[in-house]
Order: C-alpha cells, then sequence, then structure tokens
C-alpha cells in the first residue's frame, strides 16, 4: 500500500524520533503512526488556519448579519431583528426576502439558467468531446480553437456577446436576415424573452470547451478492444454508444455536471455586464448583491446570500445523495 | 442503397473536417469579430462587416491611456500573481500532508475543501466586507487578494492534492529509508519534482484570479485601484446608448491576449490540470 515506513524502525523515521525514544517498544508502531498524523496535521494547519479566516469566517459573520437591521456603510450599528429579514407579517402585510417578488423571480431565473445552459453544454459538450476523440488531421489547431473561448475572461465574453446581440449593429441579427430567419432585427439584449436567451448562448459558448475537455478526457481511457469485440458481436453505432461509451464515462460526466451546476448556480457577472441585471435575468447572486450594495441593506443581502448558500448546498447534497445511491445500485448488482 | 466501405469511409472524413471546421469558427469568430471592431473608429463602427477594413489603433491609445486600462492590467497583475503565490506557498504542505500521509479527518478534510471552492461567493460577500473594513484594506488591492484566496486556496490545494497523489510511492520511501524527516522529504524531493505541476495550478489560479468580478466590483471604488474586469464592465461613453464600443472591444483584445498565448502555449498542461481532478474522481 501507500505507506511501508510502519514497518521500519523508529531511528530511520523522522528526527523527531529521537525526541520519542523512550516510547516501550511495542507501541513503537502506533506512535510512528501518531507521529505521522501529528505532522499531517501541522503541514495542512496554515492552509486550513487561513481557509477558516478568509472563508469560514465571513460565512458566520454573513449569517450573523442576516439576523440584523444593519446598514453597509455603518455595520457596527445594528438591532437583532430575528428572522425579519427573511419573512415577516406586519399589519397582514408581509415582508422579507421570501416575500419578494423579485427574489422568486431570480430563483426562476437561476434554475432555468442553470437547467436550459448546462443541458446544451452536456450536449454540444458530448459531441465535442466524440468529435476530438477521432483521429483526423489539425488535431491540435481544433483543440488550440475550443480552448479560446474558455480562456476568454467571463467579462469580455459578455462584452463580446453584447456587441454581436446589439439590436442595431450586432453580427447575430445581420447573419440570421441574411439567412432569412428573420426579417427585421430582434431586441436581444433589451427585451425581456430573449435576453436569458442571450445570457444563455454566451454562456455555453463558454462553457462548452470545459465539458468537452472533461469528457475528453474520459473518452481517451476506453480501451478500443471494448469497441472491437462489440462490433465483431455486431452492435450497432448506437449501442455502442449506449451500452459501452455513456456508462464508462458516467462518473466523469457526473463530476463535470456537478462542477457545471454549481457554477451556473452562483452565475453574476455574465448577466450583470451583458443585461445590466434587469429583472428579467437577474439571478440570486444578483438579487443579493444588489440588496446589500445598491440598497446599502446589510441585513437582508445578507439574509438573500444565505439563501443562496442554502439552495446551492442543498442541490450540491442532492446530488451526492444520487450518487451515493448510484454507487451502491452498483455493488449490488 | 448500400455504399461501398470506401465511400462510407470519404462520408466519414467528410463529416469530420466539416464538423472540426464549424467548430473552430464558433469558437474563434466573437474574439475575431471582436478585434476587428477594436480596429474600426467613426461610422465604420457602425457598418457590418467580416473582413478587416481597416486599421485604426486609436482604441487602444483611447483605451489603454484615458480609459486607465493599462494601470488596471498592471492591479490585475499585482493581485493574481501575490493570490497565487500564497495559495501555492500554503497548499504544497497541505497537499502533501493529504496526499501522502493518512490520518483520521482527511476525508472530511478534503470533502470541505471541495465544499469551500464550490460555495457561491455572495455567501461570503457581507461577511467579506466587514472583515475588509477592519483590517482597513477596503478600496485597495490587499482587499482583492485577501478575498481572492477564498477560492484560490480550496482550488490550488485540491489541484496539488490530486497531482501529489499521482506521483509514485518509490519516491518517499527511499529517503524515509535513508532517515529523511517529512521536511526534507517535501523540500529537497517533492518541490523539484512539483515544478511543472505548481505552474500548471499556479497558471489555472492565475486565470481564476484575473478573471473575478464581484469581489472586485463590491471592495474597490476609486478607478486607480480597479482591476481589468471591472475597468472593461465600467466603460462607459457620453451617455448609456453611446457606449464606446471600439475602446471596449481594444480592451478586451488587450487583456485576453495575454491570457490566450500563455493558455496556448501551456495547452497540453493545463487540459490535464483541468481534467485530472474529474477522471480520478
Amino acid at each position: 500500500m501507500n505507506h511501508h515506513s510502519e514497518s521500519l524502525p523508529s531511528k530511520g523515521s523522522s528526527s523527531k524520533a529521537n525526541l520519542q525514544s523512550e516510547v516501550i517498544p511495542q507501541k513503537k508502531k502506533r506512535s510512528l503512526q501518531q507521529r505521522r498524523s501529528r505532522a499531517a496535521w501541522i503541514l495542512i494547519a496554515p492552509a486550513l488556519i487561513l481557509l477558516a479566516s478568509v472563508a469560514g469566517w465571513p460565512l458566520l459573520r454573513t449569517l450573523f448579519y442576516s439576523f440584523t437591521d444593519a446598514a453597509l456603510d455603518t455595520p457596527d450599528v445594528y438591532n437583532m431583528v430575528g428572522f425579519d429579514n427573511y419573512l415577516s407579517w406586519v399589519d397582514g402585510e408581509s415582508f422579507g426576502v421570501l416575500a419578494d417578488p423579485l427574489w422568486w423571480k431570480a430563483v426562476l431565473n437561476t434554475l432555468w439558467f442553470t437547467g436550459i445552459s448546462v443541458s446544451f453544454e452536456l450536449f454540444f459538450g458530448m459531441l465535442l468531446a466524440m468529435l476530438m476523440n477521432q483521429k483526423f488531421r489539425g488535431q491540435g489547431l481544433v483543440r488550440a480553437a475550443i480552448l479560446v473561448p474558455w480562456a476568454i475572461p467571463t467579462i469580455v465574453t459578455a462584452k463580446m456577446w453584447g456587441w454581436m446581440f446589439h439590436d442595431q449593429y450586432g453580427v447575430i441579427n445581420d447573419l440570421l436576415t441574411r439567412v432569412g430567419i428573420i426579417h427585421e432585427p430582434l431586441a436581444w439584449i433589451a427585451e425581456a424573452d430573449l435576453s436569458m436567451w442571450a445570457v444563455v448562448f454566451a454562456d455555453v459558448w463558454k462553457t462548452v470547451p470545459f465539458m468537452a475537455l472533461m469528457l475528453l478526457a474520459a473518452l481517451q481511457m476506453i480501451s478500443a478492444d471494448l469497441y472491437e469485440a462489440a462490433r465483431v458481436d455486431g452492435a450497432t453505432a448506437w449501442q455502442r454508444f449506449t451500452r459501452i461509451t455513456l456508462p464508462l464515462i458516467m462518473p466523469a460526466m457526473i463530476v463535470a455536471l456537478i462542477f457545471r451546476v454549481m457554477d451556473a448556480l452562483r452565475v453574476f457577472d455574465l448577466i450583470y455586464v451583458l443585461t445590466s441585471n434587469s429583472e428579467a435575468t437577474i439571478s440570486i447572486s444578483g438579487y443579493a448583491r444588489e440588496q446589500m450594495v445598491s440598497y446599502q441593506q446589510m441585513g437582508s443581502g445578507s439574509a438573500a446570500s444565505v439563501l443562496v448558500f442554502m439552495m446551492v448546498a442543498g442541490i450540491a447534497a442532492c446530488f451526492l445523495y444520487i450518487g451515493r445511491m448510484n454507487d451502491e445500485g452498483k455493488e449490488n448488482k | 442503397m448500400k455504399l461501398t466501405r470506401r465511400q462510407r469511409h470519404i462520408t466519414h472524413q467528410t463529416l469530420i473536417y466539416a464538423a472540426a471546421a464549424l467548430v473552430s469558427v464558433i469558437c474563434v469568430f466573437p474574439f475575431y469579430n471582436a478585434i476587428l471592431t477594436s480596429l474600426r473608429t467613426g461610422q465604420e463602427l457602425f457598418l457590418t462587416n467580416y473582413l478587416p477594413t481597416s486599421f485604426h489603433w486609436e482604441n487602444y491609445v483611447n483605451a489603454l491611456m484615458v480609459n486607465g486600462i493599462a494601470r488596471s492590467l498592471l492591479n490585475s497583475f499585482i493581485v493574481a500573481s501575490v493570490t497565487v503565490g500564497i495559495c501555492l506557498l500554503v497548499s504544497i504542505t497541505a497537499a502533501f500532508a493529504l496526499a501522502r500521509i493518512k490520518f483520521k479527518g482527511r476525508k472530511y478534510i478534503l470533502f470541505t475543501i471541495l465544499c469551500v471552492s464550490m460555495f457561491p461567493q455572495v455567501a461570503v460577500l457581507s461577511g467579506m466586507f466587514e472583515l475588509v473594513r477592519f483590517l482597513g484594506l477596503y478600496d485597495s488591492l490587499g482587499a482583492l487578494i485577501l478575498s481572492y484566496t477564498t477560492f484560490s486556496l480550496p482550488f490550488t490545494v485540491w489541484v496539488l492534492t490530486t497531482f501529489m497523489k499521482s506521483l509514485p510511492v518509490e519516491l518517499e520511501e527511499a529517503a524515509i529509508v535513508d532517515g529523511a524527516g517529512l521536511w526534507v522529504i517535501i523540500s529537497r524531493i517533492f518541490a523539484p519534482i512539483m515544478g511543472p505541476s505548481l505552474v500548471t495550478t499556479g497558471l489555472l489560479a492565475f486565470i481564476g484570479a484575473w478573471n473575478e468580478f464581484m469581489f472586485a466590483l463590491t471592495f474597490i471604488i476609486s478607478n486607480e485601484q480597479r482591476t481589468v474586469p471591472v475597468a472593461i464592465g465600467m466603460l462607459q461613453g457620453a451617455s448609456q446608448f453611446e457606449l464606446p464600443w471600439g475602446n471596449i472591444m481594444a480592451a478586451s483584445v488587450v487583456v485576453t491576449l495575454p491570457i490566450i498565448v500563455m493558455v496556448l502555449i501551456f495547452q497540453k498542461r493545463i487540459v490535464s490540470g483541468l481534467t485530472s481532478g474529474a477522471v480520478k474522481g
């Protein structure tokens, strides 16, 4: 296995060994293991401490602020207001993030965006990965080309697509008109129904390469013999895909899916820049930040942040649960 | 109608090349279009044209000097390099412990780190805001270095751990037999051969920090301290309806080219770094 060190004499394991030379021989084995695990904690400590102070602590403080009425410019002055930032009733009227129609619009937007764009990414990513898995000349060039969208900063993506989607001078309308699909220019960014699609297009363009590379890595690990054997047995191309390819790349596909879903659920920058956080496209992250920064309400902004966190964590937990069920199902077979 | 083997082969090949060409065009076209736009001025901007029509460099001069993109480039470079430097330094030892030593709680730590790397940034926004103000870092690059560590550190630890796991066990066995301590093993054996992985991980983390938008938008208010993504996002013309598209595209090209060049140079390593986590689970 990994560590043969347990069977080694203590003198040769570590300089700290001398300090513990009184340990009686029977316990030597255990103490070596103990020393290694203590060393491990010391080695991890800096990273853990740093992580606790830049992620754990702010997260707890956000939770704390969600129960206060603090304003952003004076975070030291606040009253505890319980769950009022989330939901409260005054004279039969409800207040708080959960009573705000815009919050629910943002939830819907985010789920819609995540569902649609990740599905497209999976579909096109799979096609692209299968293309890249073929042998053809100029493969290096294509791989270089598909890294371009991935490498471009999201803000630049948003600006580039914003320009391409421009209602009067954009190339998208120009191309669609030339091909004859549309007869007058569409207001991609301004029109509520279209603007979300504009966001989805830009996101799919940017992230399909990531998906394709993940799937390609999994495809390349499948042995060619399997396909050969299937072909000898007379399996059709579709059968080979569903019976060999899909099951074998499933684990990598699930990991890639989780990464993408988590990433899509926290979308902010693309929407903020491409459609200026308009109501039709605002995401839950965008909503939380707007409450906090634009309206200076640290309390309800924090409450919205906590809700975002819980929602994302809940969806992640579902994925893990399904993944585990899947694994157990396989073991039982 | 049944096709002969040769005909099928030709159809297959044609389809592949057609698909490859289509994919390449779709991937590169928006950037190509941005370059074309960045070289046009005045009325030319508003005539849709798919070939270069002129080569005006004014937009670049404007974007870099007048709009302060040059300054922002420097800011972005400082923030991303310092963040990555700190994260890598702290990650090497942590990744060694997580990949090479079996101890209780290892799984939980790895799981926590993975979770932190995926949680939404907005969840720490107000807590981070308080921390930044408390440390007197508001509106300074320090605020960004601090907040970028939130997502860079778990990422570097995770990727380096995956890399370290893939190295052969014999490496440290020999050293242990020779009586080397953990520190010697890390600094003399692992650090030198980790070079390529460090470069890959660093590069990926650098791109992540270079592209970050939400923290940069929230913790920086003065033009001089802005990073590139915010500077580009904020480029405004005389009115809301007169966006300076030429300047915006010039700025976009300037900030993207270095990243694209780096990515193309380190292509293979980046792909392996991106996918290592997925394939090995």
